[in-house]
């Protein structure tokens, strides 16, 4: 034990930690969504809504700018356990909308929020892949399985519903959340 | 040594050291590869006086207690949260039948010290973010036998927040051990010197996890339908109850939704037992895996005290064994190394005392921080664990906080507080505690 300290001595002239027992220190959880939300690069389609000093649930929004859900502003709530980044973050669309891959009450399929989640992620790489669902919704992932048929059998039709679901219409006999900005 | 061998090993009376026997021969004299600098033959003191904390007493606790018992540790403390149940019984061997209910480390260290004659262990139930630096600083090596992340997580942020670079007392070799089926692992981290648990976060693979979509449409095991219940059924029926997996009521309900799920898709295999088992992550700990990681987790114990023999973890050297029983058996020992850029351990992570005049603006501190030749940070961003103080990573932020600016930092801050300071133009983050200028 001695041997390894002198070897810390060498390694560096280490400098006196004023002890802060006692205090209340970030969490190593913390520390890393800081990290993530410090260093992430928004694009003009992505919003975050969050409160100052709430790094564990904010709100992320999505507008998309071009494809079927063009002039639509979707929110997804984020939700940070204390296990992050070794559990992924709870994701859940706040509204009512018609898509394949998020079911009417808001949970969303997206690979890495799950079964390919990897600690190396960050937030931003779950911002881009939420983005992804809206430019090239995925009809073999079903989540909603009506929206995935329409999207595989008949396209046209899956657009019409998208922009009628949009516009705070009715698909089939259920009605949606207005999320036309 | 001859007076050792003429000693029998199972008489007690026929001197005090007679069941150390074996011990004695490895604490007496040198190896073939121990470091004659840091080993003094014929020290029996060290493992006598060393005061050393057991994290958890379940499977992986009740053999790194009976090994360092036996290994010739007198003083060991342990803290377990738990209590025991009865499907607990088959490998954690220092409980019996009429302590179910009773808490772990309490049973284990009443069993261990009449068992080891001379050793005082002692419990302590609950959690171990109830206790404090002081309490953590008065062991020479802590070994971890625990489940969760989380905890590691934490104990290994308090014990490189622990580091004083002029106490080397104040550094704990953190012991951790794992298992979880015929796999396991053993690794030895020095604080703030070598790879720390956030260091290596990345290369736990967190469960394996079916895509929600194959749960909500097609279903193909019994444990798809149980997912489904847990995730999908639960959120859309009983929104307003909080699951709890230890209520017998809660496992029902899903096992009932799972099984009427299951029957839908024809697929049979969906028992309660099961539901518990996905709903509660339980991966069946096998006894002799346990075994083989404790006794490894003890054997680098008790070299890093005694020096007897080389030890897993010495900076630049390998310091994390893996086992795995699952394919035959295989094991390999390597070097973890340290992430420059960790958020516990990193260089700028590790809190630095930071003087700062108590009457100045906040913007007289961040104009400081750009001038101070070791920061130069432009546009920095400060908070400390309590709020934001001032944040310029985003505009709204920075005008949300801008009035703070004018605030004196006695106001904002107070010593001994963390403080995190990043900046965009860095990956890293610094950290700091608040020393105030006289």
């Amino acid at each position: 034990m001695m041997k390894i300290w002198s070897m810390k001595k060498q390694q560096k002239d280490a400098e006196v930690a004023a002890a802060a027992s006692g205090k209340k220190k970030f969490s190593a959880a913390d520390l890393r969504v800081i990290k993530d939300l410090e260093h992430l690069s928004l694009s003009d389609t992505m919003e975050l809504k969050r409160e100052l000093d709430n790094y564990k649930n904010f709100t992320l929004a999505i507008n998309p700018d071009e494809g079927m859900y063009k002039g639509g502003h979707f929110e997804f709530a984020f939700e940070i356990k204390p296990t992050f980044p070794y559990d992924a973050p709870k994701v859940r669309c706040t509204q009512k909308i018609y898509h394949p891959n998020i079911d009417l009450e808001g949970n969303v399929c997206l690979n890495i929020l799950r079964e390919d989640w990897k600690p190396v992620l960050n937030l931003n790489a779950i911002f881009v892949g939420v983005q992804y669902l809206f430019l090239e919704p995925n009809a073999s992932d079903p989540l909603n399985k009506e929206a995935a048929e329409d999207l595989k059998h008949n396209r046209e039709g899956f657009k019409r519903n998208v922009r009628a679901a949009m516009g705070g219409g009715t698909v089939k006999g259920e009605s949606f959340d207005r999320v036309l900005k | 040594m001859a007076a050792a061998d003429v000693a029998t090993l199972h008489n007690g009376s026929e001197g005090p050291r007679t069941r150390w026997k074996y011990l004695d021969r490895i604490l007496d004299r040198p190896g073939p590869f121990t470091d004659p600098e840091s080993f003094v033959p014929g020290n029996h003191e060290t493992l006598e006086i060393a005061k050393v904390l057991v994290i958890g007493a379940g499977g992986l606790g009740c053999e790194v207690l009976k090994n360092l018992a036996l290994s010739g540790f007198k003083d060991i403390h342990v803290i377990d949260m738990d209590t025991i149940d009865v499907s607990n019984l088959n490998r954690q061997f220092l409980f019996r039948a009429a302590d179910v209910g009773k808490y772990k480390a309490e049973v284990a260290a009443a069993f261990v010290e009449k068992r080891v004659k001379g050793v005082k262990i002692t419990p302590y139930c609950g959690k171990i973010q109830d206790k404090d630096e002081a309490y953590y600083k008065q062991f020479a090596l802590i070994v971890c036998g625990l489940d969760s992340i989380e905890a590691r997580r934490w104990i290994n942020s308090m014990l490189v927040g622990m580091v004083d670079g002029n106490d080397p007392d104040s550094m704990k070799p953190l012991i951790d051990g794992g298992t979880e089926g015929f796999k396991g692992q053993a690794k030895v981290i020095f604080p703030t010197m070598t790879s720390c648990i956030e260091c290596q976060l990345d290369m736990h693979a967190p469960r394996a996890a079916v895509p929600l979509c194959t749960l909500a449409t097609i279903p193909r095991q019994p444990q798809h339908c149980i997912e489904w219940a847990h995730i999908i059924a639960w959120e859309e029926e009983r929104k307003e109850m909080t699951l709890d997996t230890d209520d017998p009521e809660h496992i029902t309900w899903l096992f009932q939704k799972a099984l009427k799920r299951a029957k839908e898709f024809n697929i049979p295999g969906v028992t309660y037992s099961m539901t518990q088992g996905v709903v509660k992550n339980i991966i069946p700990a096998i006894a002799s895996t346990n075994a083989i990681v404790a006794a490894s987790c003890c054997n680098e114990a008790f070299k890093i005290l005694t020096n007897a023999n080389p030890f897993l973890g010495f900076p630049e050297t390998d310091g994390y064994m893996m086992y795995t029983g699952d394919e035959s058996v295989y094991t390999y020992t390597f070097e973890y190394k340290k992430k420059e850029d960790c958020p516990v351990c990193g260089e700028d992570a590790l809190a630095r005392p930071l003087q700062i005049d108590p009457e100045a603006t906040l913007q007289e501190f961040v104009d400081s921080l750009a001038e101070r030749p070791e920061a130069q940070l432009k546009t920095p961003s400060i908070r400390t664990t309590e709020k934001s103080l001032y944040i310029q990573s985003a505009a709204d932020y920075e005008r949300m906080t801008r009035p703070n600016l004018e605030k004196k930092m006695k106001d904002l801050t107070a010593e001994g507080e963390e403080m995190l300071i990043s900046d965009k133009a860095f990956p890293m983050m610094f950290k700091f505690v608040v020393v105030w200028k006289k």
